[in-house]
Formats: C-alpha cells, sequence, structure tokens
C-alpha cells in the first residue's frame, strides 16, 4: 500500500453560473477519487457528464467552486489558476489535447510548440540545449526531426498528435491526463498512437488520466475505470471486472452499446428512455439517473445515492444494490 | 415500382478536384449496388472518398470537383446524367441524405418543425394543417420524447443527439426509398450512437427503404449492415455481405483496418497498425493505391489494372493477392 | 531565414499568377509609393509655381493634364500630392492599428472591466457619423497635417477595436491557448505570442482596406476646407479647386486628382485580398 497518492480529489464540485438567471450548472459535483503514482486511470462519460470540467479543474486550468485537490499530499485546489503558471506542480501536470488540429497553434511550428513549455517550466533558454531537449523528446514520441520545422497543416493528423504528445512530456509530467487523444483520429492511427501511449508510460513511469467516450479503447490503456454520468462518478473499479460484471445501470447501458464487430452477437442494447435531467440546479435529493434509468424506483426519486465500497476495489453509486442484495451485500 | 436490377447501381465512378497545384483525383472507378430495402455500409478512413461518393449520388457537388466518368443508375436514371430538374425532383422524396453534423446542416433561425414542414410542403401537395400533423408524427417516430416542443424548437436548443433525429425524421419525410446517412453516429454519445443507428434501422425496415450508411468505424456497420463496401483512397477495395467481410476479410486493407479497431476481444498487444497514410492523389498513382501501405505488396500489384476478384458468393475484392 | 524569403517568394509567385487583378493592384501600388518618393524630381514643374503655362489651358502635350485657374501644372501637383495623401493615411491607419488592435485584443482577452471601457470608447464614437465626426473635431482643433493625421485615426479606431475583440474572442478558449497555459505561459505572453499572430492576417486586410478610406477621409476633410490648407498640393483639395469650373467645361482641374484619389483607393482595396492569401500559412503549401 503506497504512503500516500499522487493525486487525491475529494468533494470536488464546479458550478457555472447560468447567464442572466442566479441558477447554477452543476457541471462536476462533489467527485472524489485518487490516482496512485504510475496508475493507468480511465474516466468515462457522455459528452456535456462533465468529464471535460473535471480534468481542466486538475490541471488547474479552472478554478473550482469547492472541494480539494491535492498533488503529492499538497493542496493545490485553492492557488487561483491565473497563478497556476508559476508553481513548481505546473510542470509535474500535463495534458494532451482532444483535437490536434485546434489544439495546436497554428503559427507554430513543430518545434516551438515542443520547445514552449521547455522554456518556460524548465527555464532552458539556451538554444543549443533546448534543441537538444526537443529532438529527445521528438524522438521519445517518433517524430522524424525533419517534421518540426513545420506548421500543423502541413502535418498529418497522426503527426499533429505525436506533437501535442510531445509538447505534453516535454517537462516530464508525472500526471498525464489524456482528453479524449485518439477520438479525432482515424482508426489506424489511433492504434498507433495507443501504442505509443502504452509505450511511454512503461519507459516514463507517468500516470494517466485517461478521458474517452469510447470504452472500447479505454479498456486497453487503463487499470482502473471511472464512471461519470451528469457531473458525479456513478462507478468505479479495475477495468476487466467493471467491463466483466458492471454494477451501475449507466455502465451496464454504456457496455451494451459498444459495437462488438461480431455480426452474430446481436445483443440485446439496453435503451434509455427520457430524456437526462437538466444539469441546471439539480435536485440534490434525486438520483441524476433517474428519468432515464431503465430500473429506477421509488427511492431512487427521494434520495442521491453516494458512491459506496463495494469490497475489492470497486465503487458504485447506486441504490439497486441495497435492493437486490437485500441488505447482505455492500459494506460502508 | 419495383425494377428488376438493384435499386441504386454505381458504377465505374470516377471523380477529379481541381486544386491550385494540379488535377486531385479523389475517386477513381468506385462500383457498388444498393439494393432494394437493404442495409449497405461504406466503410473507409477519412479522405476515402466515402462522402463525396454520396454528394456525386446526391448531385451536390461543390463547384471544384468534377465527375470524369461513370454511372449512378437510381430506379433506372442515371443521376450522373440527369438534369437539375430530375435531380431535385428525385432529392428529398426519392433520396434522402443525412450529414454529420446535424446541427450544422439545420437552418439555424428556422424551427426545426418548420424546416419539416417545408420539406413536406415541397414535394407533396399537403394542406398545411395535415403537414403540421405529418410532422408532428414524424417527430414521434423517430422517437423524440416531446414532439409538441421540439416542433417549435430552434436547433441550438436541442442536443446532438436531437438534431440527428430530426434530421432523420426530415430526411424519411417523403418515404424515400433509399436515404444516405452520413456518419449519422459520429460525435454522439455510445448509448445515442447505437440509439440513433437502431432508429435508422427501424425505419428502413417499417418503410421498406433502402440505407447506404456511410462510417468510418467498422465496429458500428458490423451490426447494423447486409453488406459492406470498404473505401480506401478512393478505390472499392472489398464488397460483402457483412458477416463474411468480418469472419474473413479478403483485401489487406480491410483485414487490417479490423485489426486496428479496438473491440472487446482484443488486448492493445494484438492491435495491429497500419503504416503510412493515404497518399497524395496528385502524384502519378499505381494501380492498387494500398501497395506501398501493405505487407503483401508484390511486383506483379503494379500492373495496371486494378483486378476486381470475385472470392465468394457476392463478394469481390481489388487485389491481386487476396487473403 | 533564407527559406522563409523563399517561402514568401513562392507565395508572391502565386499570387502574381493566380490573382492577376491583385497583381496590378500591387504594380500600382509600387507606382504611387514611387510617385510618393521621388515625386519632386519626376513632376516636370513646381507644383507650387503659377502661371508655368496659360490659366485653365486644357491637357496639351506641354500640360498632360491641362493647367487651373492660377495656371499650375496639374500633372505635377498630381504627382506631388501623392505623398502628402499616402503620408497622411498611412500614419493614420498605422495609428489607428496600433492602439485599435491592443485595446480591442485585451477587451477579448481579459473581458471584465477592460472590455467594458474599450466597448464604450468604441461605442461613443459610433455613435457619432464618423466624418461628421472628423468634422467637428478639425474644426475644433484647427488644421494642421497632424491633426488630420490624428483624427482620421480616432475614427478609424472603433473598427481595429472591434475586430481585434472579435477575432481574440474566438481564440481565447482554443485548445493551444489551452496548451499554451499549461506549458507556463504567462497570460500577457498568450495574448501576444499566441493569439494576437493568429488575428493579425484579418487585422491587416482590415487595414489595407481601410487605407483607402483613410485616404478619402483626408481628401474629403481638405475639400471641404477643414484639412490641408491651399497652395499645398494635395488631391481632396485640388478637386475641390477644380469643382467650380465643372460647369463651365472645364473638366480637367477636378477630374485628374480624382482619377488619382480614385485608383489609390482601388488599389489598396484590391491589395487587401490579395493580402490575405499572402498571410494565412494555411494557404501556403
Amino acid at each position: 500500500m503506497p504512503a500516500s497518492p499522487l493525486l487525491e480529489v475529494s468533494d470536488l464540485s464546479k458550478r457555472f453560473p447560468v447567464r442572466g438567471s442566479r441558477s447554477l450548472v452543476h457541471a462536476v459535483d462533489r467527485v472524489g477519487f485518487s490516482l496512485q503514482a504510475g496508475e493507468s486511470v480511465g474516466l468515462v462519460g457522455e459528452s456535456g457528464c462533465g468529464k471535460s470540467t473535471l480534468v481542466r479543474l486538475v490541471t488547474r486550468l479552472l478554478d473550482h467552486t469547492g472541494g480539494e485537490i491535492r498533488f503529492e499530499g499538497q493542496e493545490i485546489g485553492a492557488i487561483p489558476s491565473a497563478h497556476f503558471a508559476h508553481r513548481p506542480e505546473r510542470a509535474k501536470i500535463q495534458m494532451v489535447f482532444q483535437d490536434p488540429t485546434d489544439s495546436l497553434n497554428p503559427r507554430f511550428t513543430a518545434f516551438d510548440t515542443v520547445a514552449d513549455p521547455i522554456r518556460h517550466l524548465a527555464g532552458v533558454s539556451e538554444r543549443r540545449l533546448l534543441q537538444d531537449r526537443v529532438a529527445e523528446v521528438a524522438d521519445l514520441v517518433r517524430l522524424p526531426g525533419e517534421l518540426l520545422g513545420r506548421y500543423p497543416h502541413q502535418l498529418s493528423g497522426g503527426q499533429q498528435q505525436r506533437v501535442g504528445i510531445a509538447r505534453a512530456i516535454a517537462v516530464s509530467p508525472q500526471l498525464l491526463i489524456l482528453d479524449e487523444p485518439t477520438s479525432a483520429l482515424d482508426v489506424s492511427v489511433q492504434a498507433v498512437i495507443l501504442h505509443l501511449l502504452a509505450e511511454l508510460r512503461r519507459r516514463l513511469g507517468m500516470s494517466y488520466l485517461f478521458v474517452s467516450h469510447d470504452l472500447n479503447v479505454v479498456r486497453l490503456i487503463t487499470e482502473r475505470v471511472m464512471v461519470m454520468y451528469a457531473g458525479r462518478i456513478v462507478e468505479v473499479g479495475p477495468t476487466a471486472e467493471v467491463f466483466s460484471r458492471p454494477n451501475h445501470p449507466y455502465t451496464r447501458a454504456l457496455l451494451s452499446a459498444i459495437p462488438t464487430f461480431d455480426p452474430n452477437s446481436r445483443r440485446e442494447r439496453i435503451r434509455l428512455p427520457g430524456e437526462p435531467q437538466s444539469p441546471i440546479d439539480p435536485s440534490p435529493t434525486v438520483c441524476r439517473f433517474f428519468g432515464r434509468c431503465p430500473e429506477g424506483f421509488d427511492r431512487c426519486a427521494r434520495e442521491m445515492p453516494a458512491l459506496r465500497h463495494l469490497g475489492g476495489d470497486r465503487h458504485v453509486a447506486c441504490h439497486l444494490l441495497d435492493r437486490d442484495h437485500d441488505g447482505e451485500g455492500p459494506s460502508e | 415500382m419495383r425494377g428488376a436490377g438493384p435499386l441504386l447501381s454505381v458504377e465505374d465512378l470516377s471523380l477529379e478536384f481541381r486544386a491550385r497545384d494540379g488535377t486531385v483525383r479523389v475517386l477513381d472507378g468506385v462500383g457498388f449496388t444498393v439494393g432494394w430495402g437493404k442495409t449497405v455500409g461504406l466503410v473507409g478512413e477519412s479522405g476515402s472518398g466515402k462522402t463525396i461518393t454520396a454528394l456525386a449520388i446526391m448531385g451536390v457537388l461543390p463547384p471544384t470537383a468534377r465527375v470524369t466518368a461513370g454511372r449512378a443508375v437510381f430506379k433506372g436514371t442515371d443521376l450522373l446524367a440527369a438534369d437539375e430538374r430530375t435531380l431535385r425532383r428525385y432529392r428529398g422524396s426519392e433520396i434522402s441524405m443525412t450529414f454529420q453534423q446535424a446541427r450544422a446542416a439545420l437552418n439555424p433561425i428556422r424551427p426545426v418543425g418548420r424546416q419539416i414542414e417545408d420539406v413536406i410542403g415541397h414535394h407533396t401537395d399537403l394542406q398545411p394543417a395535415a403537414a403540421r400533423s405529418r410532422t408532428l408524427d414524424l417527430l414521434a417516430g423517430v422517437q423524440i420524447p416531446d414532439p409538441g416542443r421540439v416542433y417549435g424548437a430552434f436547433p441550438f436548443e436541442l442536443s446532438g443527439g436531437m438534431c440527428q433525429r430530426v434530421m432523420i425524421a426530415m430526411a424519411v419525410a417523403c418515404s424515400p426509398s433509399l436515404l444516405i446517412a452520413d456518419e449519422p453516429a459520429t460525435g454522439l454519445d455510445v448509448c445515442t450512437q447505437a440509439a440513433v443507428l437502431e432508429l435508422i434501422g427501424d425505419l428502413a425496415r417499417q418503410n421498406n427503404m433502402a440505407t447506404l450508411l456511410i462510417s468510418h468505424d467498422l465496429g458500428l456497420l458490423g451490426e447494423r449492415a447486409d453488406r459492406v463496401v470498404v473505401m480506401h483512397a478512393g478505390h472499392v477495395v472489398e464488397t460483402a455481405p457483412t458477416a463474411a467481410l468480418l469472419a474473413a476479410p479478403r483485401h489487406p486493407y480491410t483485414a487490417k483496418l479490423i485489426a486496428s479497431s479496438p473491440r472487446p476481444s482484443v488486448g492493445l498487444a494484438d492491435l495491429v497498425t497500419i503504416p503510412g497514410t493515404i497518399p497524395d492523389f496528385r502524384a502519378q498513382l499505381p494501380p492498387c493505391r494500398f501497395s506501398f501501405r501493405c505487407d503483401r505488396a508484390a511486383p506483379e500489384c503494379d500492373q495496371p489494372p486494378l483486378p476486381r476478384v470475385v472470392v465468394g458468393p457476392d463478394h469481390v475484392v481489388a487485389c491481386r493477392r487476396p487473403l | 531565414m533564407s527559406t522563409a524569403v523563399l517561402r514568401m517568394a513562392r507565395a508572391g509567385r502565386y499570387v502574381v499568377l493566380g490573382n492577376p487583378l491583385t497583381f496590378g493592384a500591387f504594380l500600382m501600388l509600387a507606382g504611387l509609393v514611387t510617385l510618393a518618393l521621388f515625386g519632386h524630381w519626376i513632376a516636370p514643374y513646381d507644383p507650387l509655381a503659377t502661371a508655368v503655362g496659360p490659366r485653365l489651358a486644357p491637357p496639351s502635350t506641354t500640360h498632360w493634364f491641362g493647367t487651373d485657374h492660377l495656371g499650375r501644372d496639374i500633372l505635377s501637383r498630381v504627382i506631388v500630392a501623392t505623398r502628402l495623401d499616402l503620408l497622411i493615411a498611412i500614419s493614420a491607419v498605422t495609428l489607428s492599428f496600433a492602439a485599435g488592435s491592443a485595446a480591442g485584443a485585451s477587451a477579448g482577452f481579459y473581458g471584465g472591466w477592460t472590455e467594458r471601457i474599450v466597448t464604450r470608447i468604441v461605442d461613443t464614437i459610433m455613435a457619432f457619423p464618423l466624418f461628421v465626426l472628423a468634422m467637428g473635431i478639425m474644426a475644433a482643433v484647427g488644421t494642421s497635417v497632424m491633426n488630420i493625421v490624428l483624427t482620421v485615426a480616432l475614427i478609424n479606431f472603433p473598427s481595429y477595436a472591434r475586430i481585434a475583440r472579435a477575432e481574440v474572442n474566438v481564440r481565447r478558449n482554443a485548445g493551444y491557448v489551452e496548451a499554451a497555459r499549461l506549458a507556463g505561459n504567462t497570460p500577457r505572453r498568450i495574448l501576444a505570442v499566441h493569439i494576437y499572430p493568429n488575428c493579425l492576417p484579418t487585422l491587416i486586410v482590415q487595414a489595407s482596406m481601410n487605407m483607402g478610406w483613410a485616404i478619402l477621409s483626408a481628401a474629403g476633410l481638405s475639400f471641404i476646407g477643414l484639412g490641408v490648407r491651399p497652395p499645398t498640393a494635395e488631391w481632396g483639395i485640388m478637386v475641390s479647386d477644380g469643382s467650380a469650373f465643372m460647369m463651365s467645361g472645364e473638366w480637367w482641374v477636378s477630374t485628374f486628382p480624382g482619377i488619382a484619389l480614385m485608383l489609390a483607393v482601388l488599389s489598396f482595396n484590391l491589395m487587401g485580398d490579395g493580402l490575405r492569401d499572402l498571410i494565412d500559412p494555411r494557404r501556403r503549401s
């Protein structure tokens, strides 16, 4: 058992004001999780579930409205994001973005892009040293050196994403957040990037927080997975176990929708009826999934289920377990 | 009225773009058929020519594109040779298309219900009241929970999945014989994806409508399409019944495409990568545009023409050395 | 360095071959700049000297553009006026470009009170008919070349501020801006190094279009007597001088400076389109 986790998030919330009213969008609602050094954790959920907001809180691009973010035991959540650029932790938490065409400055060459964090966070300004380090990082992500002088529009999608990864690992972060790093890429390129990410983690010993809506991809690259729905984490557990025995009805619905490549396995897809609840001022006493949940019952409308430990490394936030197990199952 | 042949038959379609620095040969001899009431999947990576093929069939090509050869015969009429009036009659009523970015494809300043009514009004002589009730039926038909509310909503007020449903409702408003759905699931969530594809399947069955389902994701097509057409760099490389294609792909590209897709049964170590990218279409290209990415390439592959080998029932590959 | 020059040359070749109109505009501007720099030597007569020929003589071989009511050579005056007109326009546009884009970019990036102040200033200026505002200011501060430059700069300020604000605003949340924050850039550096250069193409195109308008504004002020003072050679005054003789048939007094004015405005506008292609890196290959 490691002494303290690399990242520990507790009770983290982000509420955005709604323009022209006093209502609040509850984008992230009292989320807690931890991530050990060297671990790779997946964060899965549909768009708008708050996963992008959550990682932007953790990377300190956004300020939270409640809760704590501890990195290596240090509370970093309270530091205003505008000042975080000057903190030593800045170099330790980096991110790879979803869409390389949007996340690379069109007027920066690949070299300039990769050199940017090295200049500011590692304080390297001498041209020779900078060139050496950029070449070293480009080598790590298998970006041919002659491409370093090119602008993003002169690179293919896969090469662009390599530049994005090189920029993120240039200052040797301990925690790398991957925000849907392959969803804008073609299947063949996606496979290449996934292999590269797995190799980089092995070689550099980074921790990954891998955000994706694609469960097939998450399964390949993470040891643990967190499922998020409407701003809350509804299930956490070892990836293989969650995939083989999902506990939350939302996880089950997600898994039933995965393409299988098998025309013979016409599995019964779980249909989610109804519309998702509005994220604006949601009721604190109603399960967020209620209304769409195929198995919801009266208690779900009265009480918000908390994330509970189920034994092993599994957690779930659902009343169904009480009903199904009739009291004998989950331990607090 | 059902003819003898297939509903749509695309034959030897070649198309090029005029660019500043030369001619880009985007499609080269593309051919496939869509049977009456069948669902055909058109799959390929970006740049393979899927969408431009669909636009050519619809007769809505960008001005810089030029069809250099081929036919697209729909119910006995060659759409590529037809005049604009004939095309306008077909478009929307006989063939309709949904687009990837549903929200962007809808008029942002007109309530979506009115937009569906516009289509109905254009192709039928229904009275406004009847058109309205037809629209509400259509919205209900695409499983929109509250058709009355959505009728008056603007696209920006609806989620991506809802916009996709609205566009599908619009596309099936005049009960077309063929629906072309361009990446209907891309950009949607896993659950919504499955629901939208299922909806298209249900509508196709109910109305005996053929569907050309365009996607970059072979996995999505696997469970829905009767047949799959695989495209690479402007060529059709393989067409086959879905089950046969997934179980035993014969073109090296199809095999690699399947092997490189993350799927439930494989781990990362077994995930195959395809080297290289789609070639530069401005250059002089070998007959097989996959040869330089292919690990089975042999000198004979550079001999024109690109072969079309029948390897099984209804199963054709464009490869000299099929698997 | 040499590769950059090469790239510019290649892009330049594209502009020339692909767009003869832009090329024509470039040639015309080159001509204007030559006249502005060397006009005093090129002009056949002293532009201020009266009675170098007969009064109101029509165009002839000795006086190509004819002479005005004081017997001054119109061709010489049109040539020499180029310097002053271009100087006023370029200085005014440079000033409003610098001030307007800096203010607008800060407003778009920082938001809050910066944005409120800038938008208030812009709205206030825009509340007036701009030329009438310029007339008012000129009447109040008195006519001098410096005042013309400042006034024309002021009335052009809003267009740069608004464009810069909008351009920065759409990029403020771009992925590469978030990435720049992760890379440890300070907000000011993000604005100056990451965002602002990406807004330049639009601003430069605007500047080029605006240049024509600035020339017109300056000439317009002179035309109504609120700009450059006679007997200085300036296109606006010359058109104004000649307007009295239009009715009596001496058309050349107004027409030739008017054509010069029109050509200058036209070539700046055409160049705007060409520049957009040159500057935008996504259009180069």
